[in-house]
């Protein structure tokens, strides 16, 4: 069994991991911002402050069989399919114990033993690819599914009609999910798409479209899951909007100065850790003292993380010239 | 052996690989009930179900990205691309995505998917449906490019491809589909990708070719115009059998490219420079690349067959180059062209 698969099972039984992975996710992108900013991060990278129970919503209502495509914005989703602290950051600072050896970089993240296509750095690219997966379980007969996770900007790009149309005409085992975190790149949703719910161009496709709240990981489980039993049980693809909020900016030291005034602090008010976190004390399975616990163990974690990966050697110019054709068997 | 069009040639190849491998689907537009365009997937529907043999939508990116995903998983797709422009609309999934997987995984995920498209010129169909592309491709590392010169090597080539673990794009010349020869079938004819094939033997130049270039290459050296030639047909463009190359133009001393695209950017630039790089000392002659203008693909009869290099034009610029030593000018830098 692989560290991630076994992340990935502890996280499926437990929601108590399920807020942990939500708490490290957070911590986990805090630190890969400061880290940019301290030089150590080469090229780009682009965080998920905000929308941690989107992550950990589907993480906890898919398989690890399912396939998964994602997004650049992806070391949320990853951490919580199953991928270790130390294989993303590893792969973030380009040493040969990262998820793909190095080479990848921040928006290249994969781990086949939960799920997780590479991740793609082209705008709706994994829509497409997700169908195919689910052609795959189709075709062979199993009950596998598959799952794209892309942002609201890839709802415009042809990929995202393509892909949908495809899926919905051959009734395959997919979820299509648009995190709508408001903003593609640099440009509010409202400056690029005419309709306020993206949920609503599942009419088009003859598909359910629906809108769910992507700050609250137990409605996001909930939905993920019931759009995956209909899609395993042949009923076809199903298109799902989680409405969520991206606290950091685009990218790298992007701080979204286009942001209207207070808009930020509407959205933290219903902040995804903090609601989960409230519920857990309120139903009894979490104490204020327990909740501190996992603050700290999440920090030695990912402190223990940083400094493997610091220790860690660098991808070499042979890793450079690995992979690049699979021999043929 | 049996006698067959190159279309047919293609049926069979893909008929053969989906009895062998249940995994192996095919899809594209219009090529299980109407059996393709072009007839290359006659008799798929009906021997292998609706599940595995697939028309789909107007949407390349669409329907080759899925090809890529099912690639991933598990499955060995064969993507029809009807004409090759339309894999503009799609080529993110392929240069991307699929020539990216394996590197982009630690090669945890392999895409053995072949990519069939329909290419050249010779029929009318104008600008936008002639050309043949190679080079959209040709700089794609994790890729591999065959193109067949005729229905052998379509089903030796193509069942190779499908065998292959990584993602081949199969170039089909559109004018030889109809054109008809003995093939052999069974694995003994599978050509392993990578290897070129000596199709004419001669000591004064090699004359290295692709696709429906090699029937106007091995025409233009039956003319006995005083110089015998090696006449390779290159079946693997990526990656291109680097070593036949070195030895024929070792042996001979003079390199010809012959080719069915713009001169700007062809794939013949890019033999050139590395042969000349290899066995510059043997060379007598500058390397002649022989291809089309630097022009879209012209409609009408007279102008598209201007277009493409004939059998006597390629004659006439070998002789050329053989008795001056020096290159001959291309057609259309003669003093009475585009004036």
């Amino acid at each position: 069994m692989t560290d991630a698969l076994e992340r990935r099972e502890k996280l499926q039984a437990d929601r108590l991991v399920q807020y942990e992975t939500m708490v490290e996710i957070r911590a986990f992108e805090d630190r890969v911002k400061e880290i940019f900013f301290e030089g150590l991060v080469h090229g780009t990278t682009h965080t998920c402050q905000g929308q941690e129970a989107v992550a950990v919503g589907i993480a906890a209502a898919a398989r690890p069989t399912d396939t998964v495509t994602c997004t650049y914005r992806g070391h949320g989703v990853a951490l919580a399919l199953g991928l270790t602290p130390e294989s993303i950051l590893g792969e973030i600072r380009g040493r040969q114990m990262g998820s793909v050896g190095g080479v990848g970089g921040s928006m290249h993240l994969c781990d086949m033993s939960v799920g997780l296509l590479p991740t793609f750095a082209i705008v709706g690219a994994g829509i497409p690819v997700a169908a195919g997966a689910a052609l795959t379980a189709q075709v062979r007969g199993t009950d596998d599914a598959a799952i794209a996770v892309f942002g609201d900007g890839a709802s415009n790009i042809g990929a995202f009609h393509e892909g949908i149309n495809l899926a919905a005409i051959w009734k395959l085992p997919v979820v299509f999910i648009c995190e709508n975190n408001q903003y593609g790149e640099y440009s509010r949703i409202d400056l690029t798409t005419p309709i306020e719910n993206i949920a609503d161009r599942a009419v088009g496709y003859g598909i359910p479209g629906v809108v769910v709240d992507g700050q609250d990981v137990d409605a996001v489980t909930r939905a993920v899951g019931e759009a995956l039993d209909r899609a395993r049980s042949g009923d076809g693809p199903s298109l799902l909007e989680l409405k969520t909020y991206r606290y950091a900016g685009h990218s790298r030291a992007d701080t979204a100065p286009y942001r209207p005034e207070g808009e930020f602090e509407e959205w933290f008010e219903r902040d995804p850790i903090n609601s989960f976190r409230a519920r857990l004390i309120q139903e009894g399975g979490l104490t204020e003292d327990g909740a501190a616990e996992i603050d700290e163990r999440v920090k030695a974690r990912i402190a223990a993380a940083e400094a493997t990966v610091e220790d860690a050697t660098g991808a070499t110019v042979d890793d450079m010239f690995r992979n690049i054709y699979a021999p043929t068997s | 052996m049996a006698k067959m069009r190159m279309n047919q040639a293609i049926a069979a190849a893909i008929a053969d690989e989906m009895r062998a491998d249940p995994d192996v689907v095919m899809f594209g537009e219009d090529i299980a009930v109407a059996e393709g365009t072009f007839k290359t997937s006659a008799g798929l529907l009906d021997e292998f179900g609706a599940s595995r043999v697939r028309d789909t939508p107007i949407s390349e990116m669409g329907f080759l990205g899925a090809g890529v995903g099912a690639a991933a998983t598990g499955l060995r797709p064969i993507v029809e691309i009807m004409f090759v422009e339309f894999l503009g609309v799609a080529i993110d999934q392929l240069s991307t995505e699929a020539a990216k997987f394996h590197y982009l995984s630690a090669g945890q995920v392999k895409v053995p998917l072949t990519v069939r498209a329909s290419v050249g010129a010779g029929l009318g169909f104008g600008s936008q449906h002639s050309q043949t592309l190679e080079s959209w491709l040709f700089a794609t590392p994790g890729l591999k490019v065959v193109v067949p010169s005729g229905p052998q090597s379509a089903y030796g080539l193509l069942r190779s491809a499908i065998r292959d673990d990584n993602p081949t794009v199969c170039l089909e010349p559109r004018a030889l589909y109809a054109g008809r020869a003995e093939v052999a079938t069974g694995d003994d004819a599978l050509i392993p990708l990578g290897k070129a094939a000596t199709k004419a033997e001669g000591d004064d130049v090699t004359v290295v070719s692709l696709g429906a270039m090699v029937g106007n290459a091995l025409d233009a050296v039956a003319r006995d115009a005083g110089w015998t030639a090696d006449v390779i047909d290159l079946q693997t463009l990526i990656p291109y059998d680097k070593e036949m190359l070195i030895d024929s133009v070792r042996k001979t001393g003079r390199l010809v490219t012959v080719e069915e695209n713009p001169l700007t950017g062809g794939w013949g630039g890019e033999i050139v420079s590395f042969l000349t790089g290899e066995v510059f000392s043997d060379l007598k002659a500058p390397p002649l690349r022989i291809t089309c203008p630097d022009v879209p693909v012209p409609f009408g009869k007279e102008l598209e067959q201007r277009y493409l290099p004939n059998a006597d034009y390629v004659a006439d610029q070998i002789s050329e180059l053989i008795e001056t030593s020096s290159l001959p000018r291309h057609w259309w830098e003669k003093a009475e062209v585009g004036q």
